[in-house]
């Protein structure tokens, strides 16, 4: 399936994948992160169910401290 | 990487433009308050500022606050040092500590929020709190900009209605401080980001 992440165009071999899926996939190791879906926040405790289609748009934000 | 329209106009035209919109900043630290700054000399109508904390000392390395503002609390040392630049910018100030219920009382009215806080989970929670409750609203993020240097990985993109700017990279640790330059940068892009969003044709 193809999809897009941080405005960028990805594949994967899958047909569907879930949220933690594709954070393993991508190496997203980190803690404090807030995901969208097509525009939608995803919460953390949707992660292991949210399944990600063909087509969607992703945004992974990976907040830093600093200000 | 932007689909907002840019226009041509004078200074004039720009402030004319300005002085009806309120810009929320969450945080006046580095950046909030070197962003506050850029907005008030460009002329926006009113600036809704909000921070619990006082001025340290140790601020002094990248946030607008001077010597003689130490143990102010921020937000009445940042509307002095406003007022003394554009006085003719309305300031709501709030010396609260920002979370899920109030910022969505305090920002809801804004045309734009800047997030400017320093820690990662106020960030997160800002972003998640607006996202769920106030889902149409601009909100302009900085997001990596400790040490010093690596002036090409600073950048800028938008995500719907968030626009992130800063390496979203450079974490803030002892040994990699937060420094006026590089917080500067970001603090800047944000006010910028705030303009393009402003004179848009769009809003």
């Amino acid at each position: 399936m193809n999809i897009t992440l941080n405005n960028r165009p990805e594949s994967f071999t899958q047909k569907i994948i879930t949220i933690s899926q594709l954070l393993e996939i991508k190496n997203f190791t980190f803690k404090m992160l807030v995901i969208k879906v097509n525009g939608k926040l995803v919460k953390k405790d949707e992660y292991s169910s949210f399944e990600i289609n063909e087509g969607d748009d992703v945004t992974v934000l990976h907040l830093v401290s600093g200000g | 990487m932007t689909n907002l329209e840019l226009r041509i106009m004078t200074f004039e035209e720009i402030k004319s433009k300005l002085k009806n919109y309120t810009v929320g900043i969450a945080g006046v630290g580095g950046l909030g308050s070197n962003c506050a700054v850029a907005l008030a000399r460009t002329g926006i109508g009113t600036l809704i500022i909000s921070d619990f904390d006082i001025v340290y000392e140790s601020n002094l390395n990248r946030q607008y606050f001077f010597k003689d503002q130490i143990g102010m609390k921020k937000v009445d040392a940042l509307k002095e040092n406003i007022q003394r630049i554009n006085p003719e910018i309305n300031i709501i100030d709030n010396f609260i500590k920002l979370n899920e219920t109030n910022i969505v009382d305090l920002y809801k009215d804004c045309d734009v929020i800047v997030e400017a806080f320093d820690l990662a989970e106020m960030k997160k929670m800002l972003i998640e709190t607006c996202l769920s409750e106030l889902p149409e609203k601009p909100i302009v993020l900085g997001l990596g900009m400790a040490g010093w240097g690596q002036n090409n990985i600073i950048k800028y993109r938008q995500s719907e209605n968030l626009y992130i700017c800063g390496d979203e990279i450079s974490e803030v640790a002892d040994e990699n401080p937060p420094l006026a330059p590089r917080v500067g940068m970001v603090a800047n892009m944000q006010a910028n980001t705030v303009l393009e969003i402003l004179l848009s044709e769009k809003l």
